[in-house]
C-alpha cells in the first residue's frame, strides 16, 4: 500500500510544513506561536529523513534514529523554550517578541 | 643591558615605584627622583656622545644594539643614537622633569596621574631611541594613548570633546602611518635580501618609485599631523586648552616633535625620491602653516589657545625647514624643535601658573600681573621673548638657521617661500606683545589678583630649569648646533642622490 | 699699535652688570645698583676713550689710512657650509668714534638719571636695562659682521621696548612700547631679508670683505636680478629699510613721538642720541657698497633723509608737548644725516658727505642729549609736558636755561657752536651734488631754528605762569651732566674730523665754502628772530597764523595724519580683514570639516546599529533569505 504512494507526496507535505513552519515563525510575534512553528520545522525534517530511509535504504534504520534523537532535543528544546517563555511573561507580563528589547544594543 | 635602553627601564621603574606610594607627596616625591636620574642621564648621554664622537667613532648610529624580537618578520629592537636624537633626548629629559615639577600640586588621583604621564614619557624616549619601524611605531603608540587619559580625566573645561578629538585625530594618523611602514617593510627588499624594519639597512636600498610615490605622503602626513601640518592641526588648539599643565607642556614640548622627527628620520632618510619630488606641494601646505597659524594667534582671547596657534606656525617651520633639504636648514628644523619644545613648555607651565592662581585664561580678564607675580611675569616676558625670535634665546639661533639654509636654496620659488615663512616673525611680535602688553603690563583689572603670591619654589625650579636651558642655547648654541650638523651627513646624502638621479 | 683685546670689556661690562642688576632686582637697595651701575659704565667710558686715543692718536708717524683691525673674534655659530657667524670686535673710525658716543651720553645718563629717577620703585630694574641697552648698543657698533650687527639690532629693540613700556602700569606707554617694537620689528624684516640675499650672493657676512673697494662683490656685482632690478639694488634697499625703521624716518617714523613715553633720560639715551642713530650708522658701514653697486639705493637714502627732515620740522613747529618737539626735531636731525650719506661720494675729499654725517651725528649726538636732559629738568620741575603750562622758567632753573639755550644756538647753526660746522658740511655736500635737496635742507634749517627758539621761548620767557609749587633747580646729578654736555655742545665742533674719521680712513682738509655757510647762519637767524616776535612775550600772533592757515595747521598739528593711516592698516585690514576670517575659517571650515568627519562616522556608524535591532525574527528573515539566496545563485550557477 505504501509503495503505491510516491516518495515526491512525502516530501511536498514535508516542504509545505518546513515553510509554514518558517512563515509562523518570521511572522508570529507570540513566543508560544513562534515555538510551535519551530515545532512544525522540526516535524517536517523528521517527516523527510523517515521517508527517505524507508525509500532509499529500507534495510537500514539511521533515518529512523534521527528522527527520534529530534524528536527527544525537541522535547527538550521546547521545555527549555516553555520555561524561558514564562520568566519573559513573569518580567514583561505578556510574551510578545517585540517588547523583549532590553538588551538591545 | 646596553645604556640606551635605560632610557625606557627608568621610567618603567619609576612608575613601579609610583605604584607603591601611598600619598601624593610620595608620589611626586617618587616622580621627582626618577625623572632626575632620567634628566642626569640624558645629560651623560650628551656627554658620552661628545666624548665619542671626539675620539673619533665615525659610526652613523653611536651605541647601538640590536635584539631579535619576532624572528619570522624580522621584527628587531634596535637602538642607537646620533646627534639628533641625543639632543631630542636632552629635550625630552628637561620638559618632562620639569612637567613633574609643574604638576607638583596635582590633587585628584595623583598616582594615576604621575603614572600616565611617566608611561608617556617612556614612550617619548623609546620613539627616540628606537631604530627599527616597528618598535618606533610601537613606542609612538605608547606616548600617544596615555595622552587620552591625562586629558580626558585631568583636564579642564569640555575635556572628553577634546581628548577624543585629539586622539582620534593622532589614531587617524597613525592607521595611516601604520600603513606607510607597512609600505616601506614589504618593499625593503629591493636589493634582493630579506624584509627587514631596520632603518639602516632600509636607507642602503632604494626603495621603487613608484611604491615611494605612494607611501611618501603616508608616512609624511602620518607623522605631519602630530606636527600640526596645516590643515591637520586642529586637534591642537582644543587639546591643549582642555589639557592640565604638565600635559600641556610635554604635548607641545615633546610629543609634537615626533611628528617632526618622525617625519625626518622615516618619510625623508627612507623614501629620498618621493620627497624631492613632491616637497613642492608640502612647501606649500607648511608655509600657509606658518602664516596662518601666526594669524589666527592674534585673534584668540585664551592664552593657551594663543599658544597653540603659536605653537601651529612654529612647528610649520620645522616641516617647513625639513622640506628645504638642504643641510643648513635641516639642521635649523631640528634646532627649532628643541628651541620650540623648551619655549612653549615654559609657556604652557607659565599659563597653568597663571590660570592655578586667576582661575582665567581669558586676556581680557587679567592685567598687572608683574605688579602682583613678578617673578611669573618676567618669565613670561622671556618666553615671549624667545618666542617671537630675540637674539640670546634659543627661538633666534633656531629661526636664523632655518631661513639662511633654506635662502640658499637655488630655487626662487623656495626662497620666496622662506621670505613669506620669515615675515611671521613680525607677526608673532604682535600677538606676543599683545599679550604682554594686556595680561602682565597696565592697571591691575580685579582687586582679587592682590592677595595673590608669585611662584613657589616648585614652580621657580620648573621656570628656572627651563629659562636657563633657553637662554644657554641661545648665549652658545655653536655645540648644539655642530652636534646635529655632524649627524645629518647620512640624510643630506641620501637626498643629494635622489636629486642626482 | 698696542694690542687692542681689552676692546672686548666695553660690551662685556654692561652685559655682566645686566644679569648682576637684574637678577638682584629687588634684593638689593636701589642706591646701591645705581651706584653700581654708574661705576661699571665709567669704566667702560675711561676704557672707550683710552681706546679712541689709542686709534686715533697714538699712532706710528707716517701712517696712511686708518686700518681696520679686528682685535677679537670667536665663531658663534655655522649656519650653512659657507656662512658663519662670529662674534667680535672690528674697530674702524666710525666704530671707535661711536663707542665715544655712546660712552659719553651713556655715562651722563646714568649720572642724571640718580637725580631723574631718584625714589622710583624700579630703580635697579631701570639700571639693569640702561645696561642691557649700552651692552647692545656697543655690540651693535663694534659688530665685525653683519649678522652680529643683526643680533645685537634685536637687541636695542628689546631694549628699547623695555624701557619706554618702563612705567607699565600706564597703558599710553605700553602701547608705546609695543608700538615702536612692532614697527622696528617690521623694518628688521626687511633687514633680514636684505642680510639673507646679500649673504645669499656675497657668501659673507664680514664687513671687512663685503665693504672692500677691491673685493669681489664691489668689483663684480651679481648677474642676479628680481623685477628687473639688481639683487643687490634690493638687498641695500631693503637694509636700509631696517635702518629706515630703526632711525625714525618717513614712513616708518611713528613709533618714535610715542616713544617719549619712556622716562626722559631714556628719550635722551636711546631716542636722540643713540639708538635712532644706527640707520645712520647701518648706511655708512655698508657705505662702499652702497655707493658703488647699489647707486639707486642710495639715491633712496637722499630723498627718504631730505623729506623726513623737512616732513618732521614742519610738524615739530605746532607740537606742544616739548618731548615731542624733541622727538620731531631728532628726526629732522637724522634726515640730515642720511641725506648727507645719499649725497656723498666715496674716498678722501669726494667722501664730504660722509663725513659730515658721522660729524653730525657725533655733535648732534651731545647736544640732542643735553636739550632731553633739559627738558627732563624742566618737567622734574614742574610735572607737566606740556609747553603751553609753562613759561617765565628762566628765573627758576638758571643752570637749565643756560644749557638749553646753548642747545638750542647748537641746533639752529649758530657759530661758533659745533653744530654750525657739522651742519654746515652737510649743506656743502648737499650744494655739490644735488641742488635740489640744498634747497630743502636750507629752508630745514631755518624751521629748526624758528621751532626751537618756539620752544625756548614758550618755556623760559613768554607769560609767567603760576605753578603750584615753586619750580627749583634740578640736584647736582642732574645739572652736572647737562653742563658737561653743553661744553660738549659748545667745543667739539673744533675737532678735526675730516682727519679722522672719512670714508675710508685717509685724512682730508676742509675748505669751509662761505657761500654757503653765511646764508645758512642768516637763515637761522631769521628763524630765531621769527621765534623771538612770535613767543618772547605772549601775543596774538601765533594764534591768529594757527586760524588764518588751519587746514595746514591743522596737518600738521595732527602730525600729518600717518598714525590713523596705521591704525587703519592695522586694526581695520590686518585685524578685521586678516586675522579674525582666519580664526573664523579655522573654527568653521578647518575644524568643521573634522568635525564633520566624525558626524559622518556617527551617522554611519548609527545607521548600522540600527541593523542589529535585536529582534530575533528580523535576524531569522535575514538568514534566511540570505540563505536562500545563495542556494539558488549555487544551484544556478553549477547548473549553468
Amino acid at each position: 500500500m505504501l509503495s503505491e504512494i510516491p516518495l515526491s507526496y512525502f516530501l511536498v507535505v514535508s516542504t509545505l510544513m518546513f515553510f509554514i513552519g518558517i512563515y509562523g515563525f518570521l511572522t508570529r510575534k507570540n513566543l508560544i506561536t513562534i515555538l510551535m512553528a519551530v515545532e512544525l520545522i522540526l516535524n517536517s525534517v523528521n517527516i523527510n529523513f523517515v521517508a527517505f530511509n524507508r525509500y532509499l535504504f529500507p534495510d537500514q534504520l539511521e533515518g529512523h534514529f534521527f528522527s527520534l534523537f529530534i524528536i527527544a532535543v525537541a522535547a527538550a528544546e521546547a521545555a527549555v523554550a516553555i520555561a524561558i517563555i514564562i520568566s519573559v511573561y513573569r518580567r514583561y507580563s505578556n510574551i510578545d517578541v517585540e517588547r523583549v528589547d532590553t538588551m538591545k544594543f | 643591558m646596553d645604556f640606551l635602553t635605560l632610557f625606557v627601564v627608568v621610567p618603567v621603574l619609576t612608575i613601579i615605584g609610583i605604584v607603591f606610594t601611598k600619598n601624593m607627596k610620595q608620589t611626586r616625591l617618587v616622580s621627582a627622583v626618577g625623572m632626575s636620574i632620567q634628566l642626569v642621564l640624558a645629560v651623560a648621554l650628551v656627554f658620552m656622545y661628545l666624548a665619542e664622537r671626539k675620539a673619533g667613532n665615525a659610526a652613523e648610529m653611536l651605541f647601538s644594539h640590536s635584539y631579535v624580537w619576532f624572528e619570522s618578520l624580522n621584527i628587531s629592537y634596535i637602538v642607537g643614537v646620533d646627534g639628533i636624537s641625543v639632543a631630542m633626548i636632552l629635550l625630552t629629559g628637561i620638559v618632562v622633569l620639569t612637567g613633574v615639577f609643574a604638576s607638583w600640586k596635582v590633587d585628584f588621583l595623583p598616582r594615576e596621574f604621575f603614572i600616565s604621564l611617566i608611561f608617556l614619557s617612556s614612550g617619548v624616549f623609546g620613539f627616540f631611541i628606537s631604530l627599527d619601524l616597528f618598535t618606533m611605531f610601537l613606542f609612538y603608540e605608547v606616548a600617544v594613548i596615555p595622552m587620552y587619559l591625562l586629558i580626558g580625566i585631568w583636564g579642564t573645561g569640555p575635556k572628553e570633546y577634546s581628548a577624543m578629538k585629539l586622539t582620534l585625530m593622532l589614531m587617524g594618523a597613525s592607521a595611516l602611518l601604520l600603513v606607510g611602514i607597512l609600505g616601506i617593510y614589504f618593499n625593503s627588499n629591493a636589493g634582493g635580501g630579506e624584509l627587514t624594519f631596520n632603518i639602516m639597512e632600509i636607507a642602503k636600498v632604494k626603495i621603487p618609485m613608484d611604491a615611494q610615490r605612494m607611501f611618501f605622503p603616508m608616512t609624511f602626513i602620518g607623522f605631519g599631523v602630530l606636527g600640526a601640518l596645516f590643515p591637520f592641526h586642529t586637534w591642537s588648539p582644543d587639546g591643549h586648552a582642555s589639557a592640565p599643565t604638565a600635559v600641556s607642556m610635554l604635548h607641545a614640548g615633546v610629543l609634537m616633535k615626533l611628528g617632526g622627527y618622525g617625519a625626518f628620520r622615516v618619510a625623508m632618510f627612507l623614501l629620498p625620491d618621493a620627497a624631492q619630488e613632491m616637497a613642492w606641494i608640502f612647501l606649500i601646505l607648511t608655509s600657509i602653516s606658518v602664516v596662518y597659524g601666526a594669524f589666527g594667534a592674534i585673534f584668540q582671547k585664551d592664552l593657551k589657545y594663543i599658544n597653540a596657534y603659536s605653537s601651529v606656525s612654529h612647528c610649520g617651520l620645522v616641516l617647513f625647514a625639513i622640506l628645504m633639504m638642504n643641510k643648513a636648514a635641516l639642521n635649523g628644523a631640528i634646532l627649532q624643535m628643541i628651541s620650540h619644545g623648551l619655549m612653549t613648555a615654559l609657556f604652557f607651565a607659565l599659563i597653568g601658573m597663571i590660570y592655578g592662581r586667576t582661575h582665567t585664561r581669558m586676556i581680557d580678564q587679567l592685567g598687572g600681573l608683574m605688579k602682583v607675580m613678578p617673578i611669573l611675569s618676567v618669565s613670561y616676558v622671556i618666553a615671549g621673548l624667545a618666542n617671537l625670535g630675540l637674539p640670546g634665546l634659543s627661538g633666534f639661533v633656531a629661526e636664523m638657521t632655518i631661513f639662511f639654509g633654506a635662502f640658499q636654496h637655488p630655487d626662487l620659488f623656495h626662497r620666496i617661500l622662506t621670505i613669506t615663512a620669515a615675515a611671521s616673525i613680525v607677526i608673532t611680535a604682535v600677538y606676543i606683545l599683545r599679550v604682554v602688553g594686556q595680561i602682565l603690563y597696565g592697571p591691575i583689572t580685579n582687586e582679587h589678583f592682590l592677595k595673590l603670591d608669585d611662584a613657589h619654589w616648585y614652580e621657580r625650579v620648573s621656570t628656572g630649569v627651563l629659562i636657563f636651558a633657553i637662554a644657554g642655547i641661545g648665549l652658545a648654541p655653536l655645540w648644539l648646533s655642530d652636534m646635529i650638523n655632524d649627524s645629518l651627513n647620512p640624510i643630506v646624502n641620501q637626498l643629494m642622490q635622489a636629486i642626482v638621479k | 699699535m698696542i694690542d687692542f683685546s681689552f676692546t672686548i670689556l666695553i660690551p662685556l661690562i654692561p652685559f655682566i652688570l645686566f644679569l648682576l642688576l637684574g637678577l638682584t632686582s629687588g634684593k638689593m637697595k636701589p642706591v646701591l645698583s645705581g651706584y653700581i651701575g654708574t661705576l661699571g659704565l665709567s669704566v667702560v667710558t675711561v676704557l672707550s676713550y683710552f681706546t679712541a686715543y689709542q686709534y686715533f692718536f697714538n699712532r706710528e708717524a707716517g701712517a696712511g689710512v686708518f686700518e681696520k683691525i679686528i682685535p677679537f673674534h670667536t665663531v658663534w655659530i655655522h649656519l650653512t657650509e659657507k656662512l658663519h657667524v662670529d662674534l667680535g670686535i672690528l674697530l674702524d673710525p666710525i666704530s671707535v668714534m661711536m663707542m665715544v658716543v655712546i660712552t659719553t651720553v651713556s655715562l651722563m645718563v646714568h649720572i642724571y638719571s640718580m637725580g631723574y629717577m631718584k625714589g622710583d620703585k624700579g630703580f635697579s630694574r631701570f639700571y639693569s636695562f640702561l645696561s642691557l641697552f649700552s651692552f647692545s648698543m656697543l655690540g651693535l657698533v663694534v659688530a665685525p659682521n653683519i649678522f652680529q650687527m643683526y643680533i645685537f639690532w634685536e637687541l636695542v629693540g628689546v631694549s628699547s621696548y623695555l624701557l619706554i613700556s618702563y612705567y607699565y602700569e600706564k597703558p599710553s606707554a605700553v602701547s608705546a612700547g609695543k608700538k615702536a617694537f612692532i614697527v622696528t620689528r617690521f623694518a628688521d624684516l626687511g633687514f633680514l631679508v636684505g642680510i639673507l640675499t646679500l649673504s645669499y650672493i656675497s657668501g659673507t657676512f664680514d664687513f671687512v670683505t663685503l665693504t672692500d673697494p677691491q673685493g669681489a662683490l664691489i668689483t663684480q656685482g651679481t648677474s642676479l636680478t628680481f623685477m628687473g632690478i639688481s639683487a643687490l639694488t634690493w638687498a641695500l634697499t631693503l637694509i636700509f629699510m631696517g635702518g629706515a625703521g630703526k632711525s625714525a624716518m618717513f614712513p616708518l617714523h611713528i613709533w618714535l613721538p610715542d616713544a617719549m613715553e619712556g622716562p626722559t633720560p631714556v628719550s635722551a639715551l636711546i631716542h636722540a642720541a643713540t639708538m635712532v642713530v644706527a640707520g645712520v650708522y647701518l648706511v655708512a658701514r655698508l657705505f662702499p657698497l652702497y655707493f658703488f653697486v647699489a647707486p639707486d639705493a642710495l639715491t633712496i637714502v637722499a630723498y627718504v633723509g631730505g623729506f623726513t627732515s623737512l616732513f618732521a620740522a614742519v610738524i615739530a613747529c605746532t607740537q606742544t608737548d616739548i618731548k615731542r618737539v624733541l622727538a620731531f626735531s631728532t628726526m629732522s636731525q637724522i634726515g640730515y644725516m642720511m641725506l648727507a650719506l645719499g649725497v656723498s661720494g666715496y674716498g678722501g675729499e669726494h667722501g664730504l658727505g660722509y663725513m659730515a654725517s658721522m660729524f653730525h651725528l657725533f655733535t648732534h649726538a651731545m647736544f640732542k642729549a643735553l636739550l632731553f636732559l633739559g627738558a627732563g629738568a624742566i618737567i622734574h620741575a614742574v610735572h607737566t609736558n606740556n609747553m603751553n603750562e609753562m613759561g617765565g622758567l628762566r628765573k627758576y632753573l638758571p643752570i637749565t636755561h643756560i644749557t638749553f639755550l646753548i642747545a638750542c644756538l647748537t641746533i639752529s647753526g649758530i657759530p661758533p657752536f659745533s653744530g654750525f660746522f657739522s651742519k654746515d658740511e652737510i649743506l656743502v655736500a648737499a650744494f655739490e651734488s644735488n641742488r635740489f635737496l640744498f634747497f630743502v635742507e636750507y629752508a630745514v634749517a631755518g624751521i629748526t631754528a624758528f621751532y626751537m627758539f618756539r620752544l625756548y621761548f614758550n618755556v623760559f620767557w613768554g607769560k609767567s605762569t603760576h605753578y603750584h609749587h615753586t619750580p627749583h633747580e634740578s640736584p647736582f646729578t642732574m645739572t652736572i651732566p647737562l653742563m658737561v654736555l653743553a661744553l660738549a655742545s659748545m667745543f667739539t665742533g673744533f675737532i678735526p674730523f675730516s682727519d679722522l674719521v672719512t670714508s675710508n680712513g685717509e685724512a682730508f682738509t676742509l675748505h669751509t665754502n662761505w657761500l654757503v655757510a653765511i646764508p645758512s647762519v642768516l637763515i637761522g637767524m631769521a628763524g630765531i628772530a621769527l621765534a623771538w616776535v612770535f613767543y618772547k612775550k605772549e601775543t596774538a600772533i601765533p594764534d591768529q597764523l594757527a586760524t588764518t592757515l588751519s587746514s595746514p595747521y591743522k596737518w600738521s598739528f595732527n602730525k600729518f595724519y600717518i598714525d590713523e593711516v596705521y591704525l587703519f592698516v592695522t586694526k581695520k585690514i590686518i585685524f578685521d580683514r586678516v586675522s579674525e576670517p582666519i580664526a573664523w575659517f579655522d573654527r568653521h571650515v578647518v575644524d568643521a570639516s573634522m568635525n564633520r568627519i566624525a558626524w559622518v562616522t556617527n551617522l554611519a556608524s548609527d545607521q548600522i546599529k540600527g541593523l542589529q535591532s535585536g529582534q530575533l525574527q528580523k535576524y531569522g528573515f535575514i538568514f534566511i533569505s540570505g540563505v536562500i539566496i545563495l542556494t539558488f545563485t549555487f544551484v544556478y550557477f553549477l547548473f549553468n
